[in-house]
Order: structure tokens, then sequence, then C-alpha cells
């Protein structure tokens, strides 16, 4: 076997949050301990956040073994018998799961392979070729007409094409143009351009400068939200290290065209990720949208032509230049060309970060790459695209994700979370959390989405309070459609999405909870209350001694008996009780 | 009324250091904000004047813009910022239980401060791990697959480390 040359290390926030910190000073000083001439690295995320933290043996003739879930007591192990003794540790090593089958990477294509903070490791895998290309052998024109004939479809949600897009910015008149990345991604639930961000900064940079060049702008912004601070550090330096390298600046490889970006950073405000809102935050302001038109493309930041693409958007570009807008085109589907990330999460298996060509069905995402459900739970819907999605029902799980199948079921491709619910999720109570959430971020500035938003929450409130009433879903449903056709800005427009489509695929839920006051998924705390089996109760007291409310005691007989009055439902109990005596009703 | 923290000449040189950090216009006002909270951890009512006076702005529109931003805090806050995840992901896999332990753990509310000094206790929407659900920050290590055994033995930490 040949040796062992590189440890690679998955240090994206996803493998530091799961310990991966520790795992590579072990390695660290254990390969120091044995004298051992392998080089440390540290990688983004590969996309198997469930086997976090990861580590990478790599061989001189470059076989990946990939080890999963590594603690810092693996670690000498893994370095005695592989990297010493050139026997893989099979038991740790993650088995074959489908997970990559089925995927095709071009965003992602470096995510995980690379060192994010090393330019070179980026132009080993061809970085900055396409900017090479683009300046020494196309004009401006013709790279927006190679956008536009690969199809490519701005992935931060609206899916608006990129290449005309770009026109509508390229045939204003300049010199004063800006070019801005949308980082902010707002979703909770998404993480696809935290994880190219932290994992391939420089293949964003490089399809900004390659935008730029073809828009003609001399600046940029990269919008990033401050919840990532990763992101933002990795981008700092990549931004600095092109620089250097001539990437960015002044007469970009010798041509006549320069470039510079800024970083601002955002400061916690969802609606900022739409693009209006997004200019009047880096000008200082509040981040409230406006009427448009005029579009950004005419006037945007500072009353200039502005164009403002997507992380992935951007992510796609270098690569569509490298290999062909052909190449590009021959993924995915008539309307919908390519790939999309999306982010896997909720209560699935293999929960992380996939590529996919676009339309591939539901059932395919959740059950060949996403390894089904855990604990082998039926399946109930996706909750795609966000707080601003819906929730498309498991029996139309054979729909193709691309734009046009997913907004006839009445959600939106939006910018990729995919939230996998199951038997346990209460449909009535996602949607509350999800207008909860829009009722919250609603900047308040017009009327249908400020009021709107918060009397479709009381209602959603109320029902899961177990005081809803017959007529609650026909005024909710009245309303949602309302809101959704007067709101000022996409946040208005598709804020009733969740109302909407839950009433549509799940009205059952909404009608037991109304009418025979009860949630069978068990979330909603006043419609449900804990007792204790006296058949199955052994006395054991685990649970009274859990309970934080004092509310388990002694009953009659030999078993415990919880007070009702005085009961939280938190549900300690019933997690604690060895022997399954703690009943839902 | 100077603010007890303007009084010290040394504070003040460090916030005139950090005002011209950026250019005095009022788009900067974000970033001075930002700038002045990650060194104080919170902007004071002075430290908000100060903002607008350089930046050129008036003082209630940088009080607007501090109060429109959920990043801004007005108020002193804790040693340790605990973050805990309130998004999609973590909420379906218990979040709220999570949240309601450290708040048992804490004394306090999301929102407030330990009587100590030593906790501040805020809800965020996703903070990018959502495989990991649920989640929690504290300052800006993230921390995943929390349970309630797992979020006592972290906290556990944070109180012996403050204690050394
Ligand atoms: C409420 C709201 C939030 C948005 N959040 C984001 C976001 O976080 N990231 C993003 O790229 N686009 C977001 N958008 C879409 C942007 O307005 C814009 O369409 C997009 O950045 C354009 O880039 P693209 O053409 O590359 O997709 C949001 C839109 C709305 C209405
Ligand atoms: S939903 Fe909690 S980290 Fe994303």
């Amino acid at each position: 076997m040949s040796r062992v040359t590189e440890v690679w290390v998955g240090l994206a926030t996803c493998g530091v949050a799961a310990g991966a910190e520790l795992v590579y000073s072990t390695f660290e000083s254990s390969l120091a301990k044995h004298n051992l001439p392998v080089t440390m690295k540290r990688v983004g995320c590969i996309g198997m956040c469930y086997n976090e933290p990861l580590v990478d043996v790599v061989t001189a003739d470059e076989n990946r073994f990939t080890y999963g879930h590594v603690c810092p007591e693996d670690v000498e192990r893994i370095v005695t018998e592989h990297i010493l003794n050139g026997q893989p540790v099979n038991e740790l090593l993650i088995p074959a799961d489908g997970f990559f089958e089925h995927q095709v990477r071009i965003v992602l294509e470096n995510c995980g392979l690379i060192d994010p903070e090393v330019l070179e490791e980026y132009q080993r895998h061809d970085g900055y070729k396409a900017l090479q290309r683009v300046l020494s052998e196309l004009t401006p024109a013709e790279v927006i007409e190679e956008i536009k004939s690969s199809g490519l479809r701005g992935r931060g949600g609206a899916g608006f094409p990129t290449g005309v897009k770009w026109g509508f910015a390229a045939r204003e008149p300049g010199p004063e143009k800006f070019l801005v990345c949308n980082a902010d991604e707002g979703d909770p639930g998404a993480f696809m351009d935290r994880s190219v961000l932290e994992g391939d900064p420089h293949r964003v940079i490089e399809g900004m400068i390659i935008a730029a060049y073809a828009i003609g702008a001399p600046h940029g912004y990269i919008y990033v939200r401050a919840e990532y601070p990763m992101a933002i550090k990795r981008l700092k330096k990549a931004i600095a290290a092109a620089d250097q390298a001539g990437f960015l600046g002044e007469n970009i490889l010798g041509s006549d065209f320069s470039f510079e970006i800024k970083i601002k950073t955002g400061a916690g405000a969802f609606v900022c990720g739409e693009e209006t809102a997004l200019i009047a935050s880096i000008e200082g302001k509040r981040g409230t949208p406006r009427r448009r038109p005029p579009y950004p493309a005419v006037s945007g930041l500072w009353g200039r032509p502005t164009n403002i693409n997507n992380v992935e958007t951007l992510a796609n570009i270098p690569w569509i230049i490298r290999h062909g807008a052909k190449e590009f085109a021959h993924y995915g589907t008539e309307d919908s060309r390519g790939t999309k990330v999306f982010a896997l999460a909720g209560k699935i298996n293999h929960s992380g970060l996939i590529e996919v060509p676009m339309g591939m069905s539901i059932k395919e995402i959740v059950f060949d790459i996403g390894g089904g459900l855990r604990e082998n739970k039926k399946f109930k819907a996706v909750q795609i695209g966000g707080p601003s999605g819906g929730c498309i029902p498991a029996k139309l799980a054979d729909v193709p994700v691309d734009y046009k199948s997913i907004t006839q079921t009445g959600a939106i491709m939006g910018s990729g979370g995919l939230i996998v619910l199951d038997e346990d999720t209460c449909m009535v109570d996602i949607t509350r959390f999800f207008l909860d959430f829009t009722q919250k971020e609603s900047c308040g500035k017009c009327t249908f989405c400020r009021i709107g938003t918060k009397r479709m929450l009381e209602t959603l409130t109320r029902i899961c309070d177990g005081k809803g009433v017959p007529e609650d879903v026909a005024n909710l449903i009245e309303l949602a459609n309302k809101v959704k056709a007067y709101s000022l800005c996409g946040l208005g427009q598709t804020a009733p999405n969740p109302v909407l489509t839950t009433t549509k695929y799940f009205r059952n839920e909404y009608d037991t909870h109304i009418i025979d006051k009860s949630c069978q998924a068990h979330v909603c705390k006043a419609l449900i209350h804990y007792e204790i089996d006296p058949s199955a109760c052994k006395n054991c007291r685990l649970c009274t001694k859990q309970c934080p409310a004092q509310a388990i005691s002694q009953g009659e007989g030999d078993h415990q008996e919880i007070d009702q009055s005085v009961c939280i439902k938190c549900g300690q109990c019933y997690e604690v009780c060895p022997f399954g005596a703690i009943t839902i009703q | 009324m100077p603010h007890s923290d303007s009084s010290i000449t040394g504070v003040s040189n460090e916030v005139d250091r950090l005002l011209h950090l950026f250019a005095p216009f009022p788009a900067s006002v974000i970033p001075l904000l930002q700038e002045i909270q990650g060194h104080y951890g919170y902007i004071s009512e002075t430290n908000l004047t100060r903002v607008a006076t350089y930046a050129h702005a008036p003082k209630s529109t940088v009080y607007s813009v501090a109060t429109f931003y959920s990043q801004f805090r007005l108020t002193r806050p804790g040693k340790y910022l605990i973050r805990i995840c309130q998004g999609t992901a973590c909420h379906v896999l218990g979040a709220n239980s999570i949240c309601e332990h450290l708040e048992e753990q804490l004394g306090v509310k999301v929102g407030e401060t330990t009587g100590d000094g030593l906790f501040t206790l805020e809800s965020v929407r996703c903070l990018g791990c959502c495989s990991l659900a649920p989640v929690m920050m504290i300052r800006d290590e993230a921390y995943g697959r929390l349970t309630r055994g797992r979020v006592d033995a972290i906290i556990d930490a944070y109180r012996n480390r403050a204690e050394k």
C-alpha cells in the first residue's frame, strides 16, 4: 500500500461545532510524537455533516480514506495502525452509503478537498483559469452571451436568468457601477452559502470578478450575515491573497480592467436579504425594501447601476466558463439548467450539504441521498424554501425539484433549505413557527405584511393553544391570499406560503386541533398531557427526580403519579423513563 | 452628565480609535456600531451619540438603525453571550426544550443576563449548523447535537473557566 502523505480535517463551522479542532490538534501532536512526515490540512465541509468530525487520510497515490465521528481518543489508533503500519482502521471508516453517488458537484467541486485559506490550493484545482480566459479571450458581451446560453438562473430564490440580469446592468452608463454578492443567507435551516464561503471562498471571488467584468463594475461588495464569523474571516483572507496575486485591484492580470471587493457585515435582519433592503443596509440605513422599478440595475447602491447575485449563482460562473455553457446546460431540466445545492436538515439520517442535478425527485433526495428518516419514522413532508417557502407532503414526493414543478405545488424553490419533517412534527405548530419568524422579521413598512402576518400568527397561536374556532381556517386562507397579493416586497408576498400549503395539504391537522382539541404529533402543549401507566411503572422514581416542577409524587399503590395542575409538560419524565410507563394523551 | 465609560480618558481614546477606522459619513453608521459593540459588548448612550456626531448623522437616525437590527444591544451583556438557535432545523429537533432547560439552569429568560454578570442568553434564527441541530453558540464557539446533559457540561465548563 502506498504511503500516507496527508491528513485532512474538516474544519468548517459544522466540524468545529462537533469538536474537530481538538481532533486536529491531537493528530498534530501524535504525528509529531511518532516523527511522521505527514502534512496536516484544514479543509472545508464535504457535506457529510452527519459524520462530523471528519478526517481524511490520504496516500501518495491520492487514495482517500474517510473516517467519521472521530474523537480525540481514536487518533492514536488511526496514526499507529493506518499511518504507521498501513492498515486502515476499518471499523472507523465511513461505509459507502450512497451519499455521493447521485450527486453532481459543480459549486461544491472543491469543498472539503482543498484548504480554503491557501490560494495555491484553489489554483491547483483550475482556480482563476476562468478569469484568465475571460480577460484574455472574451469581451464582456461574449461573457454575458455564454452565461445566457448556459441557462443559469439565480440561486438566491427568485430564479431570474443570470445572463439576462447582467445584460441589464451592462447596458447602463458607467463608469460607477456596483457588483454585490448576496451572502445574507437568512433562511433558518439553510447553510449552502456558508459552506461555500468557508470551503471555497476563491470560487465566489472569481465569479464576482467575472461578473464585474461583464457588467463593467469597478466596485464590489460582499454582504455577509454577522452570524457567520468563520466565513467572514476566510473571505477577508481570500480577498487579501487574491489582491496580492493580482486577481483583484488595478489592471487585473495586465488587462485594463480593475476591480476591488469590500466586505459588509449584516446586522441581523432577514429582510436585508431582499435586494433593495440590502442596498439600504450597505448605505448605513435601516434595511427596509422600496418599490421597484427602478430596479437596482438602473438605480441601486448610491443611485448607481448595481447587479446583485447570490453566492451560489456566482460560484457556478468559473465552472461554466471553464467547461462551456453546453456542458452546464447538459445537467438539469428544460427550464432549470445545472445543479442546485441543498442543505438537508431536520428528521433525516444524512443531514448535510448536497448538490444534485435539477429535476431530481424529492423522494430520491430524501431516501437515496438523505438515507431516509431518522429512527425509521414516517415521512410526512419537506419544508422547502425557508419561511417563505411551503410544505410539500410525502404524497407528492415524486415531484421533480425544478423551478416550475416546485412552484406548482404552492411552495418555492427558495435558496436551498430542505427540512425533512416526520410524523412527530405538527404542521400547525411548524406553520405558527414560520409566521412567528416572518412577523418578527417584517420591517413594518407596508400594512399588509406588518398587520397581516401578526393576525395570522395570532390565529395560529390560538389554534395551537386549543382555542381555535371553526372559522379560523377560512379566515387564515383569505388573509393569506391578501397579504400575498398586496405586500410591498418578497417577504410579505411569500410569508403566507406556509399557511397556504399546510391548509391545502394538511387540512385534517387543523381540524383535529380546532374540533377535537388534539394534536396527533404531541407537539402542542395545551393539547396534550402526560400520564403514568400504573401497570408499567416499576416505581423507580427516576421521573420524580428528573421533574423540574416537582409535579410527580408517590401515588396510591406501587407507582408514581403526575399532578396535572403542576405539570409544565416539559416531557423530561417521558424521556428518562426506562420502562415506557409514561404516555402522552 | 457624562456616562461613566467616557469619563475615563483611556476609554474615550479607545472609542476615538474605533471611530477613525471608518470614514466620517452616514454610511459608516452600521460598521461603527458593530466595531463599538465588538469592543464593549454593547452600545452605550454616550457611544451612540459619539457615532452620530462622528458620522454626521442625526442621533435619532443612529438610534433607529441600532434598534432595527437585532445584532445591536443597548445594555451591557454578561461575560459569555449564549446564543441558542431557534431556527427551523433546531425547532423540529427540540430546541424549545433545550432553551427551557438553559433558562432553568441559568435562572434567566431569553434576553436576560444572570445576576453574577456571567451569562446573557439570547435566541437567534439559525447559526448555519443545522445538520448538528440543536445548536448554540457561546461567544464565537458553536456547540452542536445538544442534549440537556451536554448543555449542563458546557455551562459548567464556562463557570469553571470564569472562576480561574
Ligand atoms: C425577504 C427576502 C430575503 C431574501 N434573502 C436572500 C438571501 O439571504 N440570499 C440571497 O441570495 N437572496 C435573497 N433574497 C433574494 C434577493 O432579493 C435577490 O433576488 C437575489 O439575491 C438575487 O440573486 P440571484 O439572481 O443570483 O438569485 C431574498 C429576498 C427576499 C424577498
Ligand atoms: S436551524 Fe439551528 S443552526 Fe440552522
